[in-house]
Parts: structure tokens; C-alpha cells; sequence
């Protein structure tokens, strides 16, 4: 059933009606599935790209890196955990390499974000360093290719 | 003044232009138009492949490669047609590669005419080979086959096309423009009338790759078969390369020995930069061949399930990357089907009359397109199906 999560992972809005289809299974089928796997936390939620750069409303992304002391026994949950609950932060990821956790936060301004890293981040307990990059443009996101051009450039050749 | 009646070879001006030019003229004209009439994937080259192509500019590679093709791509083309279609051919003498499958077709039909001797060619099917075997002063014999046979090529009416002319017949399976394949039991017994006689077979295979719930059979891994078979193929389809113009045939050496004297006078040899992209296809890239073939099938499900809900009758394709509805019921020729679907709907699809005859009362729907496409067309062609039935 990979297939029908390789669907939704590129095409959210597919139908279970279109998914059966294109599976060859029942509609039922497809319903319970990804009931399933709602249920089961393997599919965690739905949400639409969004190319802010295109719309009026200021946006800025920025990729954080952080050194962390790691806790006795919980090494780096606690902290990662932690860190989740800002409703700026969009992701983290614990990293291999020459830093412990990556942290990629949304803001209105880079002001807004710098005061986000200066006065939550930095400060946290077991925080060692950090190294803010700001994002300057998105060219591909999620799989999904930004500002590409659609035009059908087959001509009509039998 | 010149007379260019004068000029000109009767037998080129008597070649019929493409008879779907007049519809797509039209369609040039119109804007904003929700296409499905492409032969071609949708697919850019994966990169790999271009990635290769690109090094060997880099490196200079930009002369001629010998008549045949590098040894190297030949090598290539021979363990491919091994490892996917069970078939041998030495890589030395019995592969050429061409500039498409189209030059292939052309060698084949070229190196194996006298004037005046029949090709059977089975209808619907791609529009080059008649006039391929005009101008190699053959005589195409055009044979229907039907819907209620599957669009597949039966003995029976193989049988009642042979004469003591014959010379060759044209295998065009996965067809374009119905989707139709032929399995192994349906080729054995094409072949069973075949080899009794002394008629060669140019089965045209360049939609092998694209087939659903059942792996492509070519006719030359059939007994007795191999040694009266040329084998066509090419990447255009199934790397998605057609714009790197680039397919190739594989036959044994007496008559590929023939076609490359053809295509060494005509043609020199296929594109450098295009082998080495081919290469590269062919040693990494059978996972590509899969996912994509996979995504064809997924479209070919929605749209025949999406054709069907709105009452058009329509065989299941099982190859390719078309569908060939049966519009009939409405009333209307295929052209005017088409012509009223494009003006009133903006959507445009092929009429079954631009592979001949055969075709009226069909349609030809390609599904080289995103899901998405292919629901918007769906949507529009439930209107005009609604409104003119």
C-alpha cells in the first residue's frame, strides 16, 4: 500500500474515489488505509505549499544551527522537544555532523526572527552555540519545484 | 519558369500529407487549449542521462562515432534487449543504432523490398509505414483489425491478407493509437502462419516498456522466429528521449549487413551526444523506465474509469499511453467529434480518421499528462458528451 502514501505525499488533494482508480483497489479499501494510517500517526497531517514570495504578506525563513549539550539519559529529546513548542519553529531535525540540531523558523521580518534566536533560543538551557542563515530564496521545496514554468513544450507532432 | 511538375518525383508528390495536418492547424490557432493530443511523454529526460550527455560535450566528444554506433552503446542495447525481452544479438554485427525508431523502420522496409512487393501493414496503426513503403516501391497492404478482436492482429485475417508478393509484415504492438499488445500465445500464432513462408517481420517495438499487467513479448524470441525478425526500438519512449532523436534495430547480420549500407550512405550515424546520454540511459536506467511506466498506468486507470463513467465506450488499452474510445453512438463523423469537442470545450484530442479509414468512429486520447490535466479535460469532456448526446 507505498503506493497510495508516494500519492498523497505529491498530490494531497487526490480523492480515495481517484486513489482506488489509479491502485486498482476498492474506494473502501483506499478509505480504510489511510484511516489507517491517520490512526497509526504514519500519515501526520495535510498542508498546501505555499509560495509566500508571490504574495504581498512579508516572509522570511531562516535555518538555524545548534550546539547542544546533551542531557544525561535523554540526550537530545528534552531539548528538541522543547524547541518544537514555538509556534515560529516549522521543523526540527537532529543532525549528524558538526552540530547537533537544525532549526528552520518562520518570521515576519529578520528582525522578528533575530530576536526569536537572540532572546528564546540562545538562552535555553544546554543551548552551547548557535549560527543563524537566513533563506534568501526558495527554488524547490518538499519535491515540488518554485517559480517553475508550465508551459507545455510539446509541439503537435502525431 | 521552372515546371516543377517537371522537377519533382511523381512518387514523392504522390505521398498523401499527414491527414491530421488540417486538424492541428486549427488547433495552432486556438488558445488556451486543454490538450491530449501529444505522442510523446510528458516527462523531461531524467537527468542522469542528461548529465551524461553533458560531460561528454565536456570532454569533447563531438565527432562522428563509427557507421553502426560506439561498440560501447551497441554492448548496452544487446544486454537491455537480454535482460528485458529475453532476445540475443551480437553487438558486432547485428545492431545498428539509428537516428529513432522512425530510421529504422525506414532501413528495414528499404534493405528487404524489390519493387512491387507487398507489406502487410495492420490498421490503426502509426502512419509512417505506407508511405516508408511507397517510396521503397513496395506496396503497403493495409489490413483492419477491430475492436471486438482487441485491436490485435488475428491469424485469420493475416491468412486471408498473404499473397505470393508478400514480402513483410509490420508487428506494430503496444499500438499506437489503440493501446493494444499482443501476448505470447496471440504472437505463436501469427508466427505459426509465418513460418512456412518466406515473409520477414519488422515488428516495430518502441512502446515495449510501456505495458500494464503484462510484460512486452517480442515476436523474435519465439522459435524459428529470430532468424526472419527485425527488431525496432529505441529510447524516446521509453527513457522519455524523443527529442534526442535516437533508437536503433537489431536483426541478424545478412540483413543488417543490408541497412547499414543504407544508413551508412544516408545517415553517416546517430547523433554522438545522443549516444553517450543513451549509455548512460541503459546502464542506470531501469528504475526510471518503472516509475514512469508506473505513473502511465495510474492516468491510463483514471482516464479509462473517468471515459467510461461518462458512457463512452472504450477498450481497455494495455500498452502505450493512449485510449481509443468508440464515440460512434453520437452521431457524428470523428472529425466533426473532434473539431466540435475543440471549439465548444477547448479540449482537443486526435480523430480516429488521422490513422486512416479504419479510424472513423474512434478517437485517440493521450494520457502523457499530470493527473491534474487529465481531470480538467474529464470534467470538460463530460459537458460536451452531456450536451450532444
Amino acid at each position: 500500500m507505498d503506493t497510495i502514501l508516494r500519492l498523497l505525499e505529491t498530490n494531497a488533494q487526490l480523492t480515495p474515489a481517484q486513489l482506488a482508480i489509479m491502485c486498482g483497489k476498492s474506494e473502501e479499501e483506499v478509505r480504510a488505509q489511510i484511516k489507517e494510517y491517520e490512526e497509526n500517526g504514519v500519515i501526520v497531517g495535510y498542508k498546501t505549499l505555499v509560495d509566500w514570495d508571490k504574495t504581498d504578506s512579508e516572509h522570511v525563513n531562516a535555518m538555524i544551527e545548534l550546539k547542544v549539550a546533551p542531557q544525561k539519559d535523554l540526550g537530545f529529546d528534552r531539548i528538541a522537544e522543547r524547541i518544537c513548542l514555538h509556534p515560529e519553529v516549522q521543523s526540527v531535525l537532529l543532525m549528524s555532523g558538526g552540530f547537533d540540531l537544525l532549526v528552520i523558523i518562520e518570521g515576519k521580518t529578520m528582525r522578528e526572527v533575530s530576536n526569536f534566536v537572540y532572546n528564546r533560543l540562545a538562552p535555553m538551557e544546554g543551548v552551547v552555540s548557535t549560527a543563524t542563515h537566513f533563506i534568501l530564496k526558495k527554488y524547490k521545496d518538499k519535491g515540488v519545484i518554485y517559480d517553475r514554468n508550465e508551459e507545455d513544450k510539446r509541439g503537435n507532432i502525431l | 519558369m521552372i515546371d516543377y511538375n517537371r522537377i519533382l518525383s511523381q512518387r514523392a508528390q504522390g505521398l498523401k500529407p499527414s491527414g491530421i495536418r488540417k486538424f492541428f492547424d486549427i488547433l495552432d490557432e486556438i488558445k488556451g487549449v486543454i490538450s491530449l493530443t501529444v505522442g510523446q511523454p510528458d516527462f523531461v529526460t531524467p537527468w542522469h542521462i542528461r548529465e551524461a550527455a553533458i560531460h561528454s560535450l565536456e570532454d569533447g566528444e563531438t565527432y562522428y562515432t563509427s557507421n553502426n554506433g560506439m561498440l560501447e552503446l551497441r554492448e548496452e542495447i544487446c544486454k537491455y534487449l537480454n535482460r528485458r525481452f529475453s532476445l540475443s544479438y551480437d553487438p558486432k554485427n547485428e545492431v545498428i543504432v539509428t537516428i529513432g525508431g522512425s530510421e529504422a523502420i525506414d532501413l528495414a522496409v528499404r534493405a528487404v523490398l524489390n519493387p512491387g512487393d507487398e507489406v502487410i501493414i495492420p490498421v490503426p496503426s502509426f502512419v509512417c509505414y505506407g508511405p516508408i513503403t511507397e517510396m521503397a516501391s513496395g506496396k503497403p497492404v493495409f489490413v483492419n483489425t477491430y475492436e471486438k478482436d482487441k485491436f490485435k492482429l488475428t491469424p485469420e485475417i493475416l491468412k486471408k491478407a498473404i499473397t505470393p508478393k508478400t514480402k513483410l509484415l509490420v508487428l506494430p504492438f503496444p499500438n499506437n493509437p489503440t493501446g493494444a499488445v499482443m501476448t505470447e500465445e496471440e504472437l505463436e500464432g501469427i508466427a505459426e502462419v509465418i513460418r512456412e513462408t518466406d515473409i520477414a517481420v519488422l515488428s516495430d517495438e518502441i512502446y515495449a516498456e510501456m505495458t500494464y499487467g503484462r510484460k512486452h513479448v517480442s515476436i523474435a524470441s519465439l522459435p524459428g522466429m529470430r532468424e526472419r525478425t527485425i527488431v525496432v526500438n529505441g529510447f524516446s519512449k521509453a527513457y522519455a528521449m524523443t527529442g534526442w532523436r535516437l533508437g536503433y534495430t537489431a536483426a541478424p547480420h545478412e540483413i543488417v549487413a543490408q541497412m547499414r549500407k543504407i544508413h551508412q550512405y544516408a545517415i553517416m550515424c546517430a547523433p554522438t551526444t545522443s549516444q553517450y546520454a543513451a549509455i548512460e540511459a541503459l546502464k542506470n536506467g531501469d528504475q526510471d523506465i518503472e516509475s514512469m511506466t508506473a505513473e502511465y498506468d495510474r492516468r491510463r486507470r483514471l482516464i479509462v474509469d473517468g471515459l467510461r463513467k461518462l458512457g463512452l465506450e472504450c477498450f481497455e488499452p494495455e500498452g502505450a499511453f493512449y485510449v481509443y474510445p468508440n464515440i460512434g453512438k453520437f452521431g457524428l463523423s470523428s472529425e466533426q467529434f473532434c473539431e466540435r469537442l475543440l471549439n465548444e470545450e477547448k479540449v482537443a484530442i486526435v480523430p480516429g480518421t488521422a490513422f486512416g479509414e479504419c479510424g472513423e468512429g474512434f478517437a485517440r486520447i493521450s494520457y502523457a499528462y499530470s493527473v491534474r490535466h487529465i481531470n480538467i479535460a474529464l470534467g470538460k469532456i463530460e459537458s460536451f458528451v452531456n450536451r450532444i448526446k
